[in-house]
């Protein structure tokens, strides 16, 4: 579904990302993981439009169609093609309510109705932000905005969403519940999901395939298991001897 | 007590000119970060589009008065879209500072293209609306012009909390003067909410433009910079960046000014504008209404 070869990124003269190539299978979990610096945002931020990047090319297949150059199409545009983006940090529209955020999350989509379903099925996945409806979403806590991230972004009906560390300062019950979300999200809509995340197990458990990124580079890539096996991956990224 | 209402009156005709300035200064802080100082300018075009369409329509009446601030708030959105789309958008990812003087820049050419079309002699602003003096109970006077002032604002703040809080395009405002990163993620094109964003508020400022010169009669080329430099004090000190900050500011300053033009004070009254500026700064720098912004890196 989305094709990565030889990405790099620049920022000023300091190079991010080398020669990073990725490839996203339909219908699956992917995750990067890596430590603090390793790249896996600016990847995100690179397939999504926000970065230029310097070199390498990114092809995304919409449903059955042919491949598509996304290379440096301008963010706003990829939202129509089906590409959702959950960035780091939540950017939850703080000063909006929760009703608000979600609407935006349909930004482009004219047809009430399907809004009025698309905004049913999102409260039917977090139910507790039916209940912050009317709410300023700068009041909910971090796990509700996370949810709220998400929510907004599932608005958009999209195929591919890009998850940037949801489980970032969040408690830890809500974060098994934003991975249950995660893997209901993957499964039952059939959308596919590149996931980064510092929680290295808990992003392995849900994931079907894995890419451990360090200093900008690919070190390492494989089967989700396979990973969660490999002595390299246990001692740095799994906590494990 | 009829002198203070009186004066209440006039304080608040003025204030509202100031309120409908405001609120296109901080429209665009809001969505920019960035005080647009051509904006008094574009305030200064209003009152010549009005002066000029007047023309055709030679007659005082409430259907032409009308027509005549259409076309003048007509035309200044199209003139903010076009200031912003050839002097600030090709500067957006440098830094702020730059863009401010390139709007100091816009500021000046306005100023000198208006003094090159129009002459620097002062014009006198047609009568457009009919003129008539109402009396009310005690001795207090309202002039249709005022009555006509305070209808018009109130008729723009109503349209434009409509707009900002109940559509979608004034949601993608408000989205976009939040967040816009997140704003462009899901689907929001920043560049169309932000031509439309300097689009009402310049449609706002022509408004302004010619209530104020129905006020004052006289319009020249240079008129835009006091009025334009007071309704930036309201927006500050309503809050910049805060709507509903920017015309309570308007207001609030309006009233002081005329305050202290009926007192003995009066060769002040200018000075007190800008020491309004100074005290806000200094004790409640956020606004009246305003909340500090922790600036990111």
């Amino acid at each position: 579904m989305l094709e990565i070869k030889n990405l790099t990124v620049n920022y000023g003269v300091i190079t991010a990302l080398h020669d990073v190539s990725l490839t996203i299978p339909r219908g699956s979990i992917v995750t990067l993981i890596g430590g603090n610096g390793a790249g896996k945002t600016t990847t995100l931020r690179a397939i999504s439009g926000l970065l230029q990047p310097a070199g390498g090319s990114i092809h995304y297949a919409a449903e059955n169609g042919r491949a598509e150059e996304i290379t440096s199409v301008p963010a706003h545009q990829l939202v129509r093609r089906g590409l959702a983006h959950v960035p780091e940090g939540r950017m939850v529209f703080a000063n909006l309510t929760v009703q608000e955020n979600l609407q935006m999350g349909a930004y482009l989509q004219r047809d009430k109705a399907l809004i009025r379903r698309e905004l049913d099925y999102v409260f039917g996945v977090f139910p507790r932000l039916q209940e912050r409806e009317k709410q300023i979403a700068g009041t909910l806590s971090g796990g509700e905005q996370q949810m709220l991230a998400i929510g907004r972004a599932l608005m958009s009906q999209p195929k591919f969403l890009m998850l940037d560390e949801p489980s970032l300062g969040i408690a830890p019950l809500l974060v098994k519940t934003i991975f249950e979300k995660i893997v209901e999200i993957n499964r039952a809509h059939g959308i596919t999901i590149l996931l980064v995340e510092q929680n290295a197990n808990l992003a392995l458990e849900i994931s079907h395939f894995g890419y451990v990124l360090e200093t900008g580079r690919v070190i390492l890539q494989g089967a989700a298991a396979a990973l969660r096996q490999n002595p390299q991956v246990r001692s740095a990224y799994l906590g494990g001897a | 007590m009829t002198e203070f209402l009186q004066q209440l009156i006039n304080g608040l005709s003025l204030g509202a000119i100031y309120a409908l300035i405001a609120l296109g200064y901080t429209m665009v802080y809001g969505v920019l970060r960035f005080i647009n100082f051509a904006h008094s300018d574009v305030f200064m075009i209003g009152a010549f589009a009005g002066f000029y369409s007047s023309r055709a329509l030679p007659d005082a009446s409430v259907a032409h008065g009308l027509t005549v601030l259409c076309i003048a708030m007509i035309a200044c959105a199209i003139l903010g879209i076009v200031i912003e789309r050839l002097a600030y958008r090709p500067l957006r990812a440098r830094s702020k500072l730059t863009v401010l003087i390139t709007a100091i820049g816009v500021s000046l050419l306005l100023e000198n293209l208006g003094q090159f079309i129009f002459g620097a002699a002062p014009k006198r602003f047609p009568q457009i609306f009919p003129e008539k003096n109402l009396t009310l109970a005690g001795g207090m006077t309202l002039s249709s012009s005022q009555i006509i002032v305070l209808v018009v604002t109130i008729v723009c703040l109503v349209s434009l909390r409509f707009i900002v809080m109940k559509t979608k395009i004034g949601t993608a405002m408000r989205a976009v003067s939040f967040n816009p990163i997140a704003a462009s993620l899901v689907g929001i094109n920043t560049d169309i909410v932000i031509s439309f964003t300097f689009g009402l508020g310049s449609a706002l400022a022509a408004a302004g433009g010619i209530l104020y010169s129905m006020n004052y009669q006289a319009i020249d080329p240079l008129m835009g910079i006091l009025p334009g430099l007071k309704a930036f004090v309201a927006a500050v000190l309503g809050g910049i960046g805060n709507i509903p900050g920017a015309a309570l500011g308007g207001l609030l300053l309006g009233v002081i000014e005329t305050f202290v033009n009926g007192s003995r004070w009066s060769t002040y009254t200018d000075a007190i504008a800008f020491a309004v500026l100074i005290l806000i700064l200094l004790f409640k720098p956020a606004g009246l209404l305003g909340q500090l912004e922790v600036e990111k890196v």
